[in-house]
């Protein structure tokens, strides 16, 4: 038996929450040609079958709260239970409030601002981007802008990315204009410097790099990579979505990165609720910050305000004031642990993955980049076997599987990251798991899994024929 | 406090595991220059400390429960069942459903969420969300660009100016021409649509609240190629005439109307809708339904050579976070009132905004801007100046009059009313508003 859906338990004339007393008459206010001709087709079921139906689909579902969830450069560490109470103190507060009304909001979002530029060594911030690709175009356009204020923006057109990069750094650089051109890894899956350094010059607007990159590696030339780049007036981006290594223990503005951003969902604990909503504030360094998107928050005499007041801002890129609940729990989050225990965690999370990895050395996966890891590794499993039938096969054994077929330098990749909150039996078993599955006959492996909510599906069939909505009669 | 499970005993069998003598040799190979930076933060808190903290910054803020401020965000009812399941851990804490065998929850609420839009918007297809209505905007333009292959845009002067602050953001990053059709009267008047133009944008109820006819600039951005891309707030879907009736190809909006808490301004989320034709060319996730190896349905990913982790640099764009839980917690909300539920709410606001005018209008000195019909916002000129105005309101208790940008005009406030107004509340912001302005 299939699932019902939400429309497939609806009764004509059913009701659930009322909320209005008294109904006025439509045409009284507003004239008949402006008015739905009919209602739409939304579900009309009771309080109890719409709780029953959701809580139906949330077993159907999994999450850190119930599994390892170890997706490479994903972060999937424990949300705290805290901050969903921390962000129902600020629920009530409308953006267009009189300022003086706000004062505690705006206090947050300052403080935070320091403690974000205090963590990644950078000069000013903004809070407004809504996740992490989005911070990502907000600062590769301050850089444009940066590079056309100095009238080299015509020449500027192209920005550079490893090999190994998240694919939203190419997509963000067409996004705001520009060209994109990939520089190879070396043999130590760190960026190739002499390479990299026949690509630079006063044609390149940027260079976009994730450190530790997506192999786990911590770039060790990374000063010499900035040393160039700032020598071809060449602005160097830093992508965030690592940062969990290193929080506390070294800081991109150090190693000479003129842009920052962070996502607060994977290194600061805001939930992703099933792929977001996120939050991706950017930090910058001086000679950047007159090109901030408005509004920046800023502390005057009479208290917090909103400033606008930005002549070379890139403008707007969020409404209002960007993922403002997500700022509430990362605030939280750092002031639970503090200096100490951003470091103890990062370096957990570095501990856990090297151990892991060990672990899985020993049961045959081969690590191809076989450095001193950082908060994740990329696997791959022996001669003969498939990464995805080894995925659908974790998802069998009870564990969520790693980060598949990325990054593309890797062939069958498995990218593993299981953060600081994860046990040292909980990797154990997650290595027993991956252990056994290469035991397993290879026609178990191809038809796995088998006691999951759904079994494989049709993904060509859903490619060429998508059915997106219900009353899609296709 | 760190939520970290190690014991000591633990981490020195880890660490002797993997060759390192303690936490601090795992940070060995970094550069010394930047290792261990001097950083100042404040002191950890115990969890009790913590949310005392927060309540002490909360107990700063007034909050605006029942506002009268409007402008794309409204104060009104969260259901507590759509709070409590949206709360359940399982959509809480979960990845963008990536293993789809073990994310069926989270791709069919998915699913019923874009029928849902799909209905209210009147169109066939919406993906599973975006982060916010002005970015929705500017994506939603993106896309009719892309299907066009052109690079000029008309939007009416009648859009959320925020929202067209973001748009040009998103437009010049690309190099596309951004062109403002002024609003006359209140409204977006049947301008030209200069040749070359891939898309006209318009908001329906608009920026002032005043509802638009817009099926003849729709028909006339038809004319010259371009599609029409409609800014609708989805609560009024409820009762208006859907976007797709009257001729939009896309359209957007937000969807903090639905019962989201204003949390100062986010996280909410976006909506895009649109016809079929136009799916290879939509930006972020979209999900399908299909069959499983048993022939059983379920759902999944879908058309996802669009997206940025397999198309890189040709990806239609580069969103990857979304906005999932809170475009869930919208859909919960649909479900929760259905068809008849939400026009009520609907219909309320209304009743409750034409009679706010009604008696704003009885103060000596305030005048209409907004023309009639509008629906629950409108706009006032107010003999003082609106910041003062807001302010002064404030201090009574009252969260009213947003300060209307002066492209509008001088000394203009946009006021709005909801489900959750009563006949006294509008009497007692009345009688505040004649102190003020006395």
């Amino acid at each position: 038996m299939s699932y019902p859906l939400i429309f497939e338990r609806s009764r004509p004339g059913r009701r659930g929450l009322r909320l209005v007393e008294e109904t006025p008459e439509a045409t009284r206010y507003i004239p008949e040609k402006f008015l739905r001709k009919a209602p739409p087709r939304l579900p009309e079921v009771d309080e109890l079958t719409l709780v029953r139906h959701y809580t139906g689909l949330s077993r159907r579902q999994v999450g850190v709260d119930t599994t390892f969830y170890p997706l490479g450069s994903c972060t999937m560490k424990y949300n705290p239970k805290l901050h969903e109470e921390a962000v129902r103190l600020f629920a009530d507060l409308h953006p267009y409030q009189d300022p003086r009304t706000v004062q505690g909001a705006l206090e947050l979002m300052w403080q935070l601002s320091e403690y974000l530029k205090a963590l990644t060594g950078m000069d000013a911030i903004t809070l407004e981007p809504a996740a992490g690709a989005h911070g990502e175009l907000t600062g590769i356009l301050i850089i444009r802008a940066y590079h056309e204020d100095r009238g080299e923006g015509k020449e500027r057109r192209l920005v550079l990315v490893p090999d190994s990069a998240h694919g939203s750094n190419p997509a963000t650089a067409s996004m705001a204009g520009y060209q994109v051109k990939e520089v190879p890894s070396g043999p130590d899956g760190e960026v190739d410097l002499e390479a990299l350094k026949r690509e630079l010059g006063p044609h390149v607007a940027a260079i976009m790099l994730t450190n530790p990159n997506t192999l786990g590696l911590f770039e060790r030339r990374i000063l010499e990579i900035s040393r160039i780049s700032k020598e071809a007036g060449v602005q160097l981006y830093y992508d965030g979505a690592n940062l969990n290594a290193i929080m506390g223990w070294a800081r991109p503005g150090d190693m000479g990165f003129d842009v920052v951003h962070l996502n607060l969902h994977k290194t600061f604990t805001v939930p992703h609720g099933g792929g977001g909503p996120g939050s991706g504030p950017v930090g910058v360094k001086a000679h950047l910050a007159p090109y901030l998107p408005v509004p920046t928050v800023e502390r005057g005499e009479e208290g917090f305000y909103l400033n606008f007041d930005l002549p070379k801002s890139i403008g707007r890129v969020r409404s209002f004031n960007g993922n403002f609940l997500a700022l509430v729990r990362a605030w939280a989050y750092i002031r639970t642990l503090g200096l100490k225990g951003l470091k103890k965690a990062a370096a957990l999370s570095v501990l856990n993955a090297r151990y892991l990895k060990e672990l899985l050395k020993e049961k045959g996966y081969k690590v191809p980049y076989d450095g001193p890891c950082m908060h994740e590794f990329v696997a791959q499993p022996p001669q003969g076997f498939r990464t995805l039938d080894l995925a659908k096969g974790l998802l069998e054994m009870g564990f969520h599987p790693p980060t598949v077929y990325f990054p593309l330098i890797v062939k069958e990749a498995l990218m593993i990251e299981p953060t600081e909150t994860e046990s040292k039996e909980t990797l154990e078993a997650f290595a027993e798991a991956l252990g056994e599955l290469l035991q397993k006959p290879r026609e178990w492996l191809e038809g796995a899994p088998y006691t999951t909510p759904v079994r494989r599906l049709d993904e060509v069939r859903a490619n060429k024929y998508p059915k997106l909505t219900y009353f899609d009669r296709e | 406090m760190d939520y970290t499970p190690h014991t000591e005993e633990e981490i020195q069998a880890m660490l002797e595991r993997v060759g390192a003598g303690s936490l601090e040799d795992l940070y060995r190979h970094l550069p010394k220059e930047v290792l261990n930076p001097e950083i100042s933060l404040p002191e950890p808190l115990p969890e009790w400390a913590v949310l005392e903290e927060l309540k002490r910054l909360a107990g700063k803020n007034q909050p605006a429960f029942k506002a009268f401020l409007g402008g794309g965000v409204r104060s009104h009812h969260t259901p507590p069942v759509v709070q409590a399941l949206a709360s359940r851990g399982e959509f809480l804490t979960a990845y963008t459903p990536y293993q789809p065998e073990v994310s069926q929850g989270v791709l069919q609420a998915t699913f019923e969420y874009q029928t849902m839009v799909a209905e209210l918007a009147g169109l066939e297809v919406a993906n599973a969300s975006m982060y916010d209505g002005a970015t929705a905007l500017a994506e939603g333009v993106l896309l009719a660009l892309r299907e066009t292959g052109r690079m000029r845009v008309l939007v009416s002067q009648g859009v959320h100016p925020e929202y067209r602050e973001v748009l040009r953001s998103y437009l010049e990053a690309v190099g596309a021409e951004l062109i403002t059709l002024p609003l006359e009267g209140g409204r977006t008047p049947l301008g030209e649509v200069p040749e070359g133009t891939g898309a006209v944008v318009a908001q329906n109820p608009n920026y002032l609240g005043a509802l638009e006819d817009l099926a003849p600039l729709a028909e006339r951005a038809h004319g010259v190629g371009a599609l029409f891309v409609a800014v609708a707030d989805p609560l009024s879907l409820g009762v208006l005439e859907p976007p797709g009736a009257y001729g939009a190809d896309i359209a957007v909006g937000d969807g903090q109307t639905l019962g989201l808490p204003m949390g100062f301004g986010g996280p909410h989320f976006g909506y895009l809708a649109t016809r079929k034709a136009f799916v290879r060319q939509m930006p972020g996730r979209l999900v399908s339904e299909t069959v499983d190896a048993e022939g059983k349905r379920g759902y999944i990913l879908t058309l996802q050579a669009r997206e940025q982790y397999i198309r890189r640099a040709k990806a239609k764009s580069n969103i990857t976070t979304n906005a999932q839980l809170t475009a869930l917690m919208g859909a919960m909300y649909l479900a929760a009132l259905g068809p008849l539920g939400l026009k009520e709410v609907a219909l309320k606001s209304v009743a409750m905004a034409h009679r706010l005018w009604e008696i704003l209008l009885e103060i000596p000195g305030v005048e209409p801007f907004t023309p009639k019909p509008f629906f629950n916002e409108f706009v006032l000129r107010l003999p003082k100046e609106p910041q003062a105005v807001r302010e002064a309101l404030a201090a009574r208790g009252f969260h009213a009059a947003t300060p209307v940008p002066k492209e509008y005009g001088e000394n203009l406030a946009l006021f709005a009313a909801t489900e959750l107004h009563r006949e006294e509340d509008l009497l007692a912001l009345q009688a505040a508003m004649r102190e003020v302005l006395a």
